[in-house]
């Protein structure tokens, strides 16, 4: 499993921000819209991937995301 | 004598320096490890700073699963005073027992200064015996204390008084210069700023000494309703 953890798009992001900012000045202008979240990678013992994927939201709604400023995105790998 | 809980998770720092503060009130400050399942005979709990499971995955998000949690929703449950000070004020939010997150701070620096709040409400555990309007100087020492909420509940905690502390000139980007709030029965309070390293005056400030001698007489008056 893929777990991609990212803010809300309403919530401000300074670590994006700052790294944004930083991009001219290497030569990344054409760069924008930069957000920083994480990853997180597992294994399930399911029995289908309906399953899995059920309880792996289950887990994101209960810990691996603060759904007052995270939204997640899951993929079945 | 009152006695406090004051919670010890591993990583938390504060501890000794909030047994310390509470003691020299004339209480009686208990440590309880966070892997206790009950808290014991308090009258109050301290939810200290620090980093509590070394911060992994996000402030307070292992800390809420600790086994004392379970007794610590039951004792706010049942209208006992909690305060959540920095890192403890992170949990409360992890737990569903104060609303909001606290994010990383704008600008992304750790703060590490004394600032001024004012005292926005005394309807709170925390601030029963302050006055309204008081300005206190008070030490904060966090990376993550920028509190962020939605329009909505944003709404709701100024419409019921809820918002306990704001700063005078907002150091971290929180909404609304928000420095601490308390749930909706005002038993639970959650603040950055630390009362406890400004309640001497060896340590350059005592400003936190009122908000200290709230949570005892908080504690108290519930000490009296549970034995009567």
């Amino acid at each position: 499993m893929l777990v991609e953890v990212r803010l809300r798009p309403d919530v401000a992001d300074p670590q994006g921000a700052t790294i944004e900012r930083a991009l001219p000045a290497l030569g990344f202008a054409a760069v924008e819209g930069v957000r920083v979240g994480k990853a997180i990678r597992f294994t399930v013992d399911a029995p289908d991937e309906a399953s899995a994927r059920s309880d792996v939201e289950e887990l994101c709604r209960r810990f691996l995301t603060n759904p007052v400023i995270e939204d997640v995105e899951i993929t079945v790998s | 004598m009152t006695a406090v809980g004051v919670v010890l998770f591993p990583g938390s720092n504060c501890e000794h320096d909030v047994a310390e503060a509470l003691g020299a009130l004339g209480a009686e400050a208990r440590i309880v490890w966070h892997g206790e399942n009950q808290l014991g005979d308090v009258d109050a709990v301290v939810l200290p700073g620090g980093f509590a499971h070394g911060d992994y995955l996000r402030p307070g998000a292992i800390a809420r699963f600790s086994p004392i949690m379970s007794a610590l929703s039951e004792f706010a449950a049942a209208g006992g005073p909690v305060v959540g000070i920095c890192n403890g004020f992170q949990v409360l939010t992890e737990a569903g027992l104060l609303p909001g997150a606290l994010q990383k701070n704008r600008g992304l620096r750790f703060l590490c200064t004394t600032v001024t709040v004012r005292v926005e409400t005394i309807q709170s555990s925390l601030t029963i015996a302050a006055k309204s309007g008081t300005l206190l100087r008070l030490p904060i020492n966090h990376f993550e204390g920028n509190f962020t909420c939605d329009a909505g509940t944003l709404a709701e905690l100024r419409a019921d008084d809820r918002v306990v502390l704001r700063y005078v000139e907002n150091p971290n980007g929180s909404v609304d210069a928000i420095a601490g709030v308390c749930s909706a029965e005002r038993n639970v309070v959650g603040l950055m700023p630390h009362p406890e390293r400004a309640s001497d005056p060896l340590v350059g400030s005592e400003d936190g000494r009122v908000l200290l001698r709230s949570l005892l007489q908080s504690a108290g008056m519930r000490a009296v309703t549970v034995g009567s």
